[in-house]
């Protein structure tokens, strides 16, 4: 396949970036999306260019760090998967691709295509601990947890943390993450303790960090590459108003 | 106090007035449009005119008056408060996005659609609302037949002196009722008779249907109600009713004094 690739470049946090258009050739359509740059950053070194910079680590989807912005979408264009997963035959032979890094204010660019996302970070501790007896493990049958508690607690768990929800809001909104990381929590016995005080403490550090309002254009779980469901917004919204009438601070 | 006040100027708390406001606007456009519907009786504005005067009068619509004022307020300035806010989320912009493929046109366009509401709101109170309270309006007499309420004549009594928004006389001897009204329903067939107006109405109620296309359901989203059991009935009474029907229920007003009717 021949591409034409317009890609972000920036030196480094402070730097004014701009737009790199590279012609490739030669790309097999079976290559992932960062093959694809693997191949482009081969020829970049071999002329003494400096390689394009990205994020990636586990390539097979669950480690969310490869954070791509293509053709205007998290993660390209298809359903449920992320940009390591992404194969090159869902473009077409002569295809331009424009890839930009993560746009949000939370979510400085460090270089190129990779961003700062330890926002993410900052309101995972947060939200705390939560709290588990030490000594001998319990038995397993004590802490009865219904099936369908089970599933939508694991359902959430599913969140790999990639950002492409706040990269795809239009409101650079991070609910979706957020919402996904309460509800992990909040469907299980081990989460109830200090249900009512992690409510409040995300909600606050997530509002901190400066991300947008979520205003439900649902574009979030619609790009979401664990098809996290924004059912747990709503149940986020719950918590936090049920916390602020509940709780004691 | 202090302890609910990180609530209000929290993200999910400020979207939970706006749409807790936004719904009961909802139900006032029920209200409203069921009224209103009164133009449409073929009685020279009787019925609209003496309903008009029970909406401005009784004491518990004119509570809900306040409150329904407060909603448009706090609505409008909360909601632009948060479109500004999410603007500046995000400081760097995209120079490709692909907003079609994950959202409905209404949803990324909500500040824009409730902007056009808002110039239609101060037209509309201005016009109306105002005119009714301060204008100078024509006054109309009705004769009302005592048993069989029937109109038996109408007359026009403009300017001999009257400036309350309305009274009623009762002849027994003639076993009639004499009306004097305040007659609100000429200002609206004036008023439709002009095509700005009735344009400006038109794209405003298209831009209302949009609005609430999105709106109706999103408000239960944000209150935290989202249950698949629930959530097709939410989204087709906010896509049918409130959508489609509402707006054109209202639209129909300025379309037949305009295109349809003759004084
Ligand atoms: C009759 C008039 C109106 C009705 C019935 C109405 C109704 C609604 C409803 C139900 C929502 C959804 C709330 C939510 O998503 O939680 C909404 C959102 C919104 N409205 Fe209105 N609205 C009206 C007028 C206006 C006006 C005049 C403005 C402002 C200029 C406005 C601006 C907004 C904005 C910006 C949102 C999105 C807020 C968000 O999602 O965070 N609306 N409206
Ligand atoms: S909710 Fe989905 S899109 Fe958002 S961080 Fe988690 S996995 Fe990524
Ligand atoms: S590299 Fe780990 S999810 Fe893509």
């Amino acid at each position: 396949m021949k591409l034409t690739l317009k890609v972000w470049r920036q030196k480094n946090r402070e730097a004014k970036g701009a737009f790199e258009t590279h012609q490739i050739d030669g790309i097999s359509p079976d290559m992932s999306f960062l093959e694809m740059f693997d191949v482009l950053n081969e020829k970049l070194i071999n002329e003494g260019k400096e390689p394009i910079a990205f994020d990636h680590d586990c390539r097979e989807g669950i480690c969310g760090t490869c954070s791509m912005f293509i053709n205007g979408r998290p993660h390209g264009p298809k359903r449920g998967i992320t940009t390591c997963q992404l194969h090159m035959r869902s473009f077409q032979d002569g295809d331009t691709i424009v890839v930009e890094p993560w746009r949000a204010g939370p979510f400085p660019v460090i270089k190129d295509l990779v961003v700062d996302r330890s926002a993410f970070d900052r309101i995972i501790a947060s939200g705390g601990f939560v709290s588990v007896n030490t000594g001998n493990a319990q038995d397993a049958n004590s802490i009865p947890v219904a099936k369908e508690d089970a599933d939508d607690a694991f359902d959430a768990a599913a969140c790999i943390g990639c950002g492409a929800c706040v990269a795809a809001c239009k409101n650079a909104s991070a609910m979706l993450f957020v919402s996904a990381k309460m509800s992990q929590l909040a469907h299980l016995p081990q989460g109830q303790p200090e249900r009512r005080r992690r409510a409040l403490a995300m909600v606050a550090q997530m509002d901190k960090e400066g991300f947008g309002n979520c205003t439900n254009t649902y574009a979030c779980e619609a790009e979401c590459p664990k098809l996290i469901s924004v059912s747990n917004i709503a149940l986020m919204n719950r918590e936090y108003l049920g916390a602020t009438v509940k709780s004691d601070e | 106090m202090s302890r609910f006040s990180g609530f209000f100027s929290s993200s999910i708390g400020k979207k939970m007035t706006v749409a807790l406001t936004g719904l009961f606007l909802c139900i006032f456009l029920v209200v409203h449009l069921w009224g209103n519907l009164q133009l449409f009786y073929a009685d020279e504005g009787f019925a609209l005119n003496k309903y008009t005067v029970f909406m401005t009068t009784n004491p518990l619509i004119k509570f809900i008056s306040y409150v329904l004022y407060f909603s448009i307020l706090w609505h409008a300035f909360k909601g632009l408060h948060l479109a500004w806010q999410n603007r500046r989320a995000r400081p760097v912009r995209y120079a490709v996005t692909n907003g079609k493929a994950n959202s409905i046109w209404a949803s990324r366009n909500m500040g824009l659609l409730g902007t056009v509401i808002l110039v239609f709101l101060a037209v509309h109170l201005t016009n109306f609302w105002a005119e009714y309270h301060w204008g100078e309006l024509p006054y109309t007499k009705y004769v009302v037949d005592l048993g069989t309420g029937e109109i038996l004549g109408t007359e026009d009594v403009t300017g001999q002196g009257y400036s309350e928004k309305g009274f009623v006389l009762t002849d027994i001897e003639n076993e009639q009722e004499i009306h004097v009204y305040k007659d609100m329903y000429k200002v609206v067939e004036a008023g439709f008779q002009q095509p700005l107006i009735v344009l400006l109405y038109l794209v405003s109620m298209i831009a209302l249907g949009f609005h609430l296309r999105h709106g109706f359901q999103s408000s239960f989203q944000s209150m935290g109600l989202n249950h698949p059991k629930y959530n097709g009935a939410i989204r087709w009474v906010g896509t049918v009713i409130f959508g489609i029907l509402i707006p054109i229920g209202f639209a129909t007003m300025p379309i037949y004094f305009y295109f349809f009717h003759t004084t």
